[in-house]
């Protein structure tokens, strides 16, 4: 396999606080991570760091480039999408494919045109009147038909309503994503990204607290549902978490040994949120 | 190549209001103005009898050789008036184009969208710069000249219902002359408004916010605190030179013309121009204008504008929406 983002290092300071500190990680071609944090944990700074849009510290090689000084190389492997609204409101449907057909050596326009065939946009509708639904629709047919090697994603889905975030993620998966792709994406909605997702990350401060891959999540946290009697066995084993439902308690335990947990109770898979949560326990304290 | 022209039609596309329909719009309210005026013309001339066909035959069959040259001047003077307006608009427009330039897409975040397609910076900037001086003045000098023409053919209309041969008035006109002087100007506006434009994007692109006043407070602040120390007698120049040098170059000579007015070289030619009664189209006669290409206030200015907009291009480089 070989890596997409390699970064070691990788450190930006504003004024006096740390946005990344010292981040040390690879990311392969082929797979879909995601990019989870709190607000203000530098998932933002990490990107943009990643499109050479901001500055920084370490060593960062995003496919064999340095986005510092190679980012116009390395902007046609890449496509963005920050958020759903950043489409310059004056331009029309039409100009926006228009440009970049003419711009992008890797634009495919007959692909782009197929995407905005199944939508309800119009070729001489301007972004401002349109919601920030079909803006989205319209940012998504213009970066699929792009092939790239990297897809970044900040917050793609932020306002949207549910029908159009789980048709973004299913044209994406179904439509876009194959092994000689990667995606990065950072979202607030785990929930609904957690089974397409192949890779988690998660990042504190400006630090990586957990980087590994689904399979790997599922071998190592364990959550167990613990009738009373049974709870303080399984405080004894510092889980990382504990929470109380319909009278019983349910524990979150990272790297517990698996026959043990059979024994207090039903062993089953964290959800990702859960495990988030737990995580980042008193960020904002 | 392909991704430039792209790049300066996306320009075109983003201020099309200012780029096209401002001259369109400026041009046909002087004209509608003029029509107006000779309407009203003709009915106080009808109720008085001024304008009987009669008088007007015998002015023209009186008139000298001199008075023939006054006419052909005076009929000069309607096809380039409508420039002259459509000029000063344009100058506005391409200022505030410039503030907006690199600072509009950050206030609204699309620079995020423009930086995630592979373009190089330095072709922004310089597609930016090229809308401002290029294209913009030439779809002004061309709007200038359809409405100027649309204004001496009007002239000629009511003239000729007056009886008068208006034909023969319009060779005294010289419609050829003023449209190439007027194309051959576009060059040299975009030499002179160089340092201009690259203040105004440089004050576009470093702005956190509010860009036209930091692109207006701070030369004229400066000028004051000069004229208030008097800094300026160090360099045995005078504030005054400050003001027209720097402070009126940085943000006027977007105005088509300032050349005229910014250089006292040409102003002095301008007074003996006007005090002489002489064409009016020898104000942009190219052979007149161009020898301001041997003035080092002239290159300075180039030079100065090109610096500036090779810090413009830094600044992009590391600019996003925050």
């Amino acid at each position: 396999m070989n890596a997409v983002i390699t970064a070691s290092g990788l450190s930006k300071r504003y004024k006096n606080t740390h946005a990344l500190d010292q981040l040390n990680f690879q990311i392969d071609s082929g797979r879909i991570v995601g990019l989870i944090g709190p607000n203000g944990a530098g998932k933002t700074t990490a990107l943009k760091a990643i499109l050479g849009l901001t500055d920084f510290q370490g060593q960062l090689n995003v496919l064999g480039f340095d986005p510092r000084t190679q980012r116009n190389q390395l902007m046609e492997q890449v496509c963005f999408i920050a958020d759903v609204a950043v489409l310059p409101r004056w331009i029309r449907v039409r100009e926006a494919v228009d440009f970049v057909a003419n711009v992008h050596p890797r634009f495919d326009r007959a692909k782009c045109e197929a995407f905005l065939a199944r939508t309800k946009l119009q070729p001489e509708q301007r972004v401002k009147q349109m919601s920030k639904g079909m803006i989205v629709q319209l940012h998504l047919a213009l970066v699929m038909a792009i092939d790239a090697r990297l897809l970044v994603l900040d917050e793609p889905t932020l306002g949207l309503d549910i029908l159009y975030r789980k048709q973004f993620y299913q044209s994406l998966l179904e439509d876009y994503f194959d092994e000689n792709k990667t995606i990065i994406v950072t979202t607030h909605q785990v929930e609904e990204i957690e089974h397409i997702l192949t890779d988690l990350m998660f990042i504190r401060d400006g630090k990586i607290v957990l980087d590994a891959d689904m399979e790997a999540i599922g071998e190592r946290f364990a959550e167990v549902m613990v009738s009373a009697d049974k709870a303080a066995m399984a405080r004894q084993m510092s889980p990382l978490d504990e929470r109380q439902v319909f009278g019983k308690s349910i524990f979150l335990f990272d790297g517990a040994d698996r026959a043990v947990l059979e024994g207090l109770g039903e062993v089953r898979r964290p959800s990702v949120s859960d495990l988030f949560v737990a995580t980042m326990k008193g960020t904002y304290a | 190549m392909k991704t430039f022209f792209w790049l300066v039609k996306r320009e075109y596309w983003e201020n099309r209001g200012g780029f096209l329909w401002a001259p369109i719009i400026t041009g046909g309210i002087f004209l509608l103005l003029n029509i107006m005026g000779i309407i009203a013309a003709e009915v106080i001339g009808a109720r008085h009898g001024v304008l009987a066909n009669g008088n007007l035959n015998s002015l023209v069959a009186h008139a000298n050789a001199g008075d023939m040259a006054d006419v052909g001047n005076a009929l000069d003077v309607a096809l380039l008036s409508s420039m002259w307006l459509i000029s000063i608009v344009m100058g506005f427009v391409v200022l505030f184009y410039c503030l907006g330039s690199l600072y509009d897409d950050r206030r609204d975040r699309s620079i995020l969208f423009w930086k995630s397609l592979p373009i190089s910076n330095i072709s922004t900037v310089l597609s930016k710069v090229v809308s401002a001086t290029v294209v913009a003045p030439v779809i002004a000098v061309i709007a200038g000249i359809v409405f100027g023409m649309l204004q001496l053919l009007i002239f000629t209309l009511v003239l000729s219902f007056h009886g008068i041969n208006a034909w023969q008035l319009l060779l005294l006109a010289h419609p050829v002359r003023a449209v190439l002087s007027s194309l051959c100007s576009i060059p040299l506006y975009a030499l002179f408004a160089l340092p201009a434009v690259g203040w105004l994007m440089f004050c576009s692109a470093w702005a956190r916010s509010k860009p036209f006043l930091w692109a207006v407070a701070t030369p004229a602040l400066t000028g004051l605190m000069l004229s208030w120390f008097g800094i300026m007698d160090l360099f045995n120049l005078s504030t005054s030179w400050f003001w027209s040098h720097v402070v009126l170059r940085v943000l006027i000579s977007v105005f088509p013309g300032s050349n005229l007015a910014l250089d006292d070289h040409n102003m002095t030619t301008y007074i003996s121009i006007s005090s002489r009664g002489q064409s009016p189209l020898s104000l942009i006669d190219p052979a007149q204008t161009y020898s301001e290409l041997s003035s080092p206030n002239l290159w300075i200015g180039v030079i100065a504008g090109i610096a500036l907009l090779a810090v413009v291009t830094w600044l992009r480089r590391t600019s996003d929406d925050s």
